[in-house]
């Protein structure tokens, strides 16, 4: 611990090391947490393997089902593993074992059994990775009881949550964004410092309009409520963290005030994160809505090769902003 | 690979002491007249299907009895052996099958779910093939915390054909995990026979192909299924690693209570032989008599287990319903769910 920490004054972290900082916090912390994935001597967990050795850090050959699987079988037995899936689209390999075993033995064993689990998968989207490496697949995994999910946007969140998964007893799916590995801000080193699962983050107080962000979309929601800003617009900014459990009262809240809402989601606009968003706000919220809520998603196309093709595909500044902007036009028409 | 043939039934030699061929006998019995008793009831009409596992009873109790009781297990949609050949209470199976409250899995388990973890298990699987990994992952679990235990993954022929046995072999070779992955052989994943499916029959050769040993053994045979298990149980123990032991069985009712196969894919008289001369209860207790074991120490068992299993049943048909206001309980470690709707 340096003496910048000890006045209160938290060191800057990245995206990326937030993740390798909370995995290794939480192995020294607790030795029943281990890491199992692809590469990790090489990738996501090089530097780990100054601190453990290959007992908890395991590298495995290219077997998602089974590996994903032999992480919940030692869940299930005492250990508190960590699966790096990688890519997100390769989650689809693995997702027999999380959805078949992880999310339901707790369930059908009646309580037997327990399944403390994080998978971690990072999606990487608008880098030219065409359709089977791009995916961000957040939602397929809300329709399966039993599982959490998050997607943190910001380096303290990443490390906070990340933390928080892998002291949860139950299975926890973490969604990173490679967009945002690079990008940068305080994070605490309190070792025992977490966000908590189910609660989603104000990152901006406003009045006329919410703008809810899942997942990597935050820096774009962001830039989109500076510019609704200086054209005399106050944007809420809700940045959901969690995907199960959703944040209901803290959305509804906000709803309350505003009225409007313009939901930005990266995945696929079917039966999307904010299709869930819009169906929970419109059924227990339609008292305060002033306007239609609206999705801001990708739409339901492949995801091209082709930057010229792929870079107009996910939300950005111009498509919140115009959103936001005809939810308030509407509003005044009536 | 080792197939083990007639030669190899030595009691003696597969460890099968007087006490041990007993409890055999016994566990053997609780399954069979559980399962007999079970299909009466499902056939009255008093709850729904099930997967019977007479005619594997020698594989699965010989497998069971060469494991500690801190040992794990993972076994399959044919859930009910495993539980009662490790030795469990047969009031909560039963209860379970009937979906009551006092059932193992609280009734949100059923007749393909019968893991009870008291004994060990942690897991059946109705995913054929999803328990090999989890199986894999316990001896992962402890390697890494350093204990003796092992981890014994039940599993059938059809399995054998899921990416998960070649993967979960795999992983588990590689790290000289404790697993011994049992393959109970019955000859027929539904109506697909083994050798329609499978481009080497003899499951057990594959083990080659990891650099694990395997064993091909005669599945109606207690003892030499016990003996086989046993050895394989003390590699594991010692460090050696995983073993594959296939276990040539057969299954004596259909795929499944109430299921009508509209072909014929085995042969009346296949069956039949197998009923009269492959059955591993009538095999044991001829075994048993042959040792000295007195017709009166048999028949106590069975009265005994006959007494336990008419409990079972009284005790699942007067235990109460679970309540379906609490139908969320057990989905979450606390009790949160997603989306907050109401029960209807």
């Amino acid at each position: 611990m340096n003496s910048l920490q000890s006045v209160g004054k938290p060191r800057e972290l990245t995206y990326l090391n937030a993740i390798v900082e909370a995995q290794r916090e939480e192995m020294l912390r607790d030795e029943r947490v281990i890491l199992i994935g692809e590469n990790i001597d090489i990738y996501g967990g090089s530097s780990l393997f100054d601190t453990f050795d290959e007992k908890r850090l395991r590298n495995v050959p290219i077997s998602e089902n089974s590996f994903t699987g032999m992480g919940v079988g030692a869940a299930l037995t005492g250990l508190r593993p960590i699966v790096d899936l990688t890519i997100a689209s390769f989650v689809y390999l693995a997702s027999d074992q999380i959805i078949n075993q992880a999310a339901k033995l707790r369930y059908m064993t009646g309580g037997q059994l327990s399944v403390p689990i994080v998978f971690r998968a990072c999606t990487y989207y608008n880098i030219c990775n065409a359709a089977q490496h791009s995916d961000r697949p957040y939602p397929f995994f809300m329709n399966v009881p039993g599982l959490k999910i998050v997607a943190p946007a910001t380096p303290r969140d990443m490390k906070g949550l990340l933390k928080a998964a892998v002291r949860d007893d139950d299975p926890v799916l973490v969604f990173e964004d490679s967009n945002l590995w690079t990008k940068k801000e305080p994070v605490p080193d309190d070792p025992d410092f977490l966000v908590p699962i189910g609660k989603a983050d104000v990152k901006r107080i406003g009045s006329d309009i919410t703008l809810v962000s899942i997942a990597g979309c935050l820096p774009r929601v962001m830039l989109a409520a500076d510019a609704l800003q200086a054209d005399g617009i106050s944007a809420e900014v809700i940045d959901l963290r969690t995907l199960v459990p959703l944040d209901g009262e803290t959305l509804l809240t906000s709803l309350a005030k505003t009225g409007r809402v313009v939901i930005a989601d990266n995945s696929h606009r079917v039966g999307s994160v904010a299709s869930e968003v819009s169906a929970v706000l419109s059924e227990e919220g339609f008292q305060y809505l002033r306007a239609p809520v609206r999705r801001v998603t990708t739409p339901a196309v492949q995801i091209p090769y082709s930057a010229a093709l792929e870079r107009p595909l996910y939300p950005n500044k111009e498509r919140i902003v115009a959103a936001a902007k005809s939810l308030l036009q509407q509003d005044r028409a009536r | 690979m080792r197939q083990l043939d007639a030669s190899n039934n030595d009691p003696q030699k597969n460890g099968l002491t007087r006490e041990l061929a007993l409890t055999g006998y016994r566990r053997m019995l609780r399954i069979r007249w559980f399962e007999e008793e079970a299909m009466r009831r499902a056939t009255a009409g008093e709850f729904s299907g099930m997967h019977s596992s007479s005619g594997q009873e020698a594989a699965i109790v010989g497998a069971c009895l060469a494991l500690r009781d801190d040992d794990y297990i993972t076994g399959t949609h044919r859930s009910h052996g495993h539980p009662i050949g490790k030795g469990a209470d047969l009031k909560p199976l039963m209860a379970e099958l009937y979906g009551k409250s006092t059932g193992i899995c609280k009734g949100r388990g059923g007749s393909m779910h019968l893991a009870d973890r008291r004994v060990g298990i942690i897991g059946e699987s109705a995913i054929v093939g999803g328990g090999i990994p989890l199986a894999t992952g316990a001896g992962l679990s402890i390697q890494v915390r350093g204990t003796d235990q092992v981890s014994l993954c039940f599993f059938g022929d059809g399995a054998a054909n899921q990416g998960t046995f070649g993967e979960s072999l795999n992983l588990a070779a590689i790290w000289k995990l404790p697993v011994i992955f049992f393959c109970e052989n019955n000859l027929y994943a539904i109506s697909t026979s083994v050798a329609r499916s499978h481009g080497q029959p003899d499951i057990a050769r594959r083990a080659a192909g990891f650099n694990m040993p395997g064993v091909i053994v005669d599945g109606q045979d207690l003892g030499q299924v016990h003996g086989v298990t046993a050895e394989a149980v003390q590699r594991a123990r010692s460090g050696e690693g995983p073993t594959l032991i296939e276990a040539k069985t057969y299954r004596f009712e259909e795929h499944c209570h109430n299921l009508q196969v509209p072909i014929a894919y085995r042969g009346a008289e296949e069956l039949e032989h197998y009923k009269s001369q492959r059955d591993p209860l009538q095999l044991h207790r001829a075994l048993l008599l042959k040792d000295a074991v007195t017709e009166i120490a048999i028949a106590s068992i069975e009265q005994e287990v006959a007494a336990e299993v008419a409990e079972a049943v009284r005790f699942a048909r007067e235990s109460p319903l679970p309540d379906p206001q609490d139908v969320y309980e057990y989905l979450f470690s606390q009790p949160i769910h997603y989306p907050p709707e109401a029960v209807p």
